[in-house]
């Protein structure tokens, strides 16, 4: 791995190996490979970690505070979104002691209504931007889908990375696309999206995330959503390896969000297993990390009513939105 | 904010420890001749398990005996088909008990309840699985068309793997036709008279499968009896010196299983952090004691900072503690005198100008605890490493050359195992064909399978265990 004067910051690193497009290739191609074999049995044997009591409690709480409940359907309207935004504002009609979820995450032209419902909360507006979820669209139609989500008050935008020019090995252009984009998303959040289901190594995987880090994004994401496989143990734990190392590199922390498929509070107390023992507890927080999710919520809830009075309640007494 | 992970202990109560046990002898518990019996202690309490008894000359008599009889008898000459019928009830019986065999590992060895319940347990039921496949196609397995067995085997294993290393040496040796007579360690037999009543829940012929408590004077009591046919012991090696001494011109035949002094080569352009996590694993697993550990670490210079700064941070995440805890990364070493060597170790390598550094784990006050330890700036001078420590304690060298990677490596005088960490395909053949272990594992470390073979080189042993080669160690041909 390059080697960084001491004190220089996260912007001098990155104008350094990104100074060219040789420069960058040969900096991504230059990372430390992946193990596959290796990296899939450490999220094995972290996922056999077994939280209890009031490790569990504490852990649900905390994974409700990062969920970013998420609508993304062609189907979606100003009604769905306003349930949805009422469902992560108070997602436990029937306890007030519950946290709210971190963000709601919607398609750009849903951005007012969710704006304008969760106005006056903690919970934040995320949009997905850049023509999601292919990203096969001209730059300038991706920048003005972002300026139009920004402009409508979206807080964070998640946006997805050119799989295509990736996979292709033009790096510089992505590059090129990302730090436009943050360009475009100003005070805005930006969440990249590295759609891992669709890069097939996890080398891959790690080079994406260098170089979404390198670009200025703020947060990297495992998917859409809308391919298989999404999020995967294996692939966050990667992704918390590599903005681990990015931090200790340039000094500048990057979230993480694994999105799509984690449906059980278990799945979700995995992965905070995973940032506590990979990146650290800096990142146990939902400002550094997310679960771009729907039906998870549900389940979290479940959990937290059990533990807190010992049975299961039906689904009934949870809303379904 | 902290993520502190609640105590998730495994329940005792599936476990029913007697407060004494006899010997397991022609299928039935009998009490020692001379009435001596031992304590068993969990060596993460200190607290006393049980009372064992220590087979004297009269029992290993009677209990050889016993073996030549059913030998003759019954296991002998039954055909392989129905000898793999009980080896495969043994199998699915272990299956059941898991978690009751898990747990009383853990308790009697001081291992972590995750490795006892993923590791040891499923690959006990493994080789029980894998041999007693082989019981009727003996005559396939390239040991002649009509291979024998050897007759009765004495069996000496160690307390790292209690359960596991009796697998190994019962499941091959029964399967081949032979009868046992197996001595468990001094401080772990519980599991091994467990599977003793494993055996007469499985309707296992008396006399096929006998098990001995004691110490040392009852495995060479075992080892010297004139009507063992067969000797097979691992351990230590200055002890199989002495086995091999005492076999020598006897017509015993005899497989040892020794010490290993093993090197995990790491070249810079590895995986660093899955080579991380197999350092961990090569040298932490099972509080280091395995006689394959990956003690010596060899690192490429130019890499050796970053992946010391990467292997030190990972330590610090090491959970050290109560065995059985789920959570619990390294146990409890086995017991207050393997503690006393490996401190004895650890201060001769201080002395010698070793740059110590442990992880900052707090440590419960009663029991035997090691914290995971690695010593930088070592040399092949420096006795730690060379000489076994068999705890949770890594030497770390570096090297500039593939060349002096394979140098350093092979100047040992043992050669049970190797670790080669690269992205390279071409350099980790070139590797393994020029390093002398038994066991060369490649992106990977402390991987076992019933279908491989296991074993050493020069003072760590000679025979194989495990796979097709395994048998040869039970058959005449």
């Amino acid at each position: 791995m390059t080697t960084l004067p001491a004190g220089a910051g996260a912007a001098e690193f990155a104008a350094e190996v990104t100074a060219t497009a040789a420069s960058l290739r040969t900096f991504l191609h230059g990372l430390p490979g992946v193990d596959k074999v290796g990296a899939d049995q450490r999220a094995a044997t972290l996922a056999t970690r077994s939280i209890k009591t009031t490790a569990k409690q504490w852990a649900l709480d905390l994974a409700i505070r990062m969920v970013d409940l998420t609508t993304l359907e062609g189907a979606d309207t100003p009604g769905k979104v306003r349930a949805l935004c009422a469902k992560a504002m108070r997602p436990d009609p029937a306890d007030r002691g519950c946290p709210p979820a971190a963000a709601v995450c919607v398609y750009p032209a849903l951005v007012p209504t969710a704006v304008e419902t969760v106005r006056g909360s903690s919970v934040r507006v995320a949009s997905v931007a850049t023509a999601f979820p292919s990203g096969q669209v001209p730059l300038s139609v991706k920048l003005d889908d972002v300026a139009a989500a920004v402009a409508a008050g979206a807080d964070e935008v998640d946006m997805v990375i050119d799989r295509g020019a990736f996979l292709s090995g033009r790096y510089d252009e992505v590059f090129r696309q990302i730090v436009a984009v943050k360009e475009a998303c100003g005070a805005a959040h930006l969440k990249v999206i590295l759609e891992t289901g669709e890069l097939g190594t996890y080398d891959n995987v790690r080079r994406a995330s260098w170089l979404a880090m390198l670009a200025g994004g703020d947060f990297i994401k495992t998917s859409t959503g809308k391919v298989s496989p999404a999020a995967t143990l294996p692939v966050t734990l990667i992704m918390l390896e590599a903005v681990r190392d990015f931090r200790e590199l340039t000094g500048r922390q990057i979230g993480v969000k694994p999105a799509g498929g984690i449906r059980s509070a278990k799945d979700a107390i995995r992965y905070l297993v995973l940032v506590n023992e990979t990146a650290g507890d800096d990142w146990l927080d939902p400002a550094w990390f997310r679960f771009g999710a729907s039906s998870l919520l549900n389940d979290l809830l479940m959990q937290r009513s059990k533990l807190a009075t010992g049975r299961y309640a039906g689904p009934d007494y949870f809303t379904l939105d | 904010m902290a993520f502190e992970y609640a105590p998730a202990p495994e329940s005792r109560s599936i476990v029913d420890i007697r407060p004494a046990y006899g010997l397991f002898v022609n299928g039935e518990f009998v009490a020692p001749a001379d009435g001596e019996s031992m304590k068993t202690v969990d060596p993460a309490t200190e607290e006393v398990l049980a009372e064992v008894g220590v087979a004297g000359a009269a029992d290993v008599d009677r209990a050889v005996a016993a073996a030549r009889k059913a030998y003759q008898r019954v296991w002998g000459p039954m055909p392989g088909a129905e000898r793999a019928k009980y080896l495969y009830r043994i199998a699915r019986i272990i299956q059941e008990r898991a978690r009751e065999l898990a747990v009383l590992e853990s308790i009697d060895n001081g291992k972590p309840i995750r490795e006892s319940r993923d590791v040891d347990i499923p690959l006990v039921a493994a080789h029980f699985f894998y041999y007693a496949g082989w019981a009727d196609k003996l005559g396939h397995a390239g040991f002649g068309a009509n291979p024998q067995p050897l007759g009765v085997a004495g069996q000496v294993i160690p307390w790292n793997f209690p359960l596991l290393m009796l697998a190994w040496k019962i499941a091959p040796a029964l399967a081949a036709g032979n009868t046992v007579v197996l001595k468990p360690a001094e401080t772990t037999p519980l599991t091994a008279l467990l599977f003793a009543e494993i055996c007469q829940l499985a309707d296992l012929p008396a006399g096929v499968v006998n098990i001995l408590t004691g110490a040392g004077d009852t495995g060479r009591a075992l080892v010297e009896h004139g009507d063992v046919d067969k000797v097979a012991f691992t351990g230590s090696t200055e002890v199989g010196r002495q086995i091999a001494r005492s076999v020598a011109g006897t017509r015993k035949r005899v497989t040892l299983e020794l010490g290993g002094k093993a090197a995990n080569i790491v070249f810079a352009d590895a995986a660093l952090d899955q080579a991380v996590e197999g350092i961990v694993n090569g040298i932490f697993f099972n509080q280091g004691h395995v006689c394959c550990a990956g003690s010596r670490l060899l690192v490429e210079e130019s890499v050796s900072e970053e992946l010391l700064a990467r292997l030190k941070r990972r330590m610090t995440t090491l959970r050290v503690g109560d065995p059985l805890d789920k959570n619990t990364d390294v146990g409890a070493i086995n017991s207050a005198e393997q503690l006393a060597k490996i401190r004895t170790l650890t201060e001769i390598g201080e002395q010698e100008g070793g740059q110590r550094w442990s992880a900052p784990c707090p440590l419960p006050d009663r029991g035997f605890w090691f914290s995971p330890t690695v010593f930088t700036e070592v040399t092949q001078a420096h006795r730690i490493a060379r000489e076994e420590i068999f705890g949770p304690v890594l030497s770390v060298l570096t090297f500039r050359t593939p060349d002096e990677a394979v140098v350093k490596a092979n100047n040992t005088p043992y050669g049970l195992s190797a670790g080669i960490w690269t992205e390279k395909g071409s350099r980790i053949l070139w590797l393994a064909d020029k390093l002398r272990a038994g066991v060369v594992w490649a992106n990977t470390f402390n991987k076992f399978d019933p279908t491989s073979p296991f074993g050493g080189y020069q003072e760590s042993g000679y025979g194989r265990e495990g796979g097709r080669h395994g048998l040869e160690a039970y058959l005449a041909h």
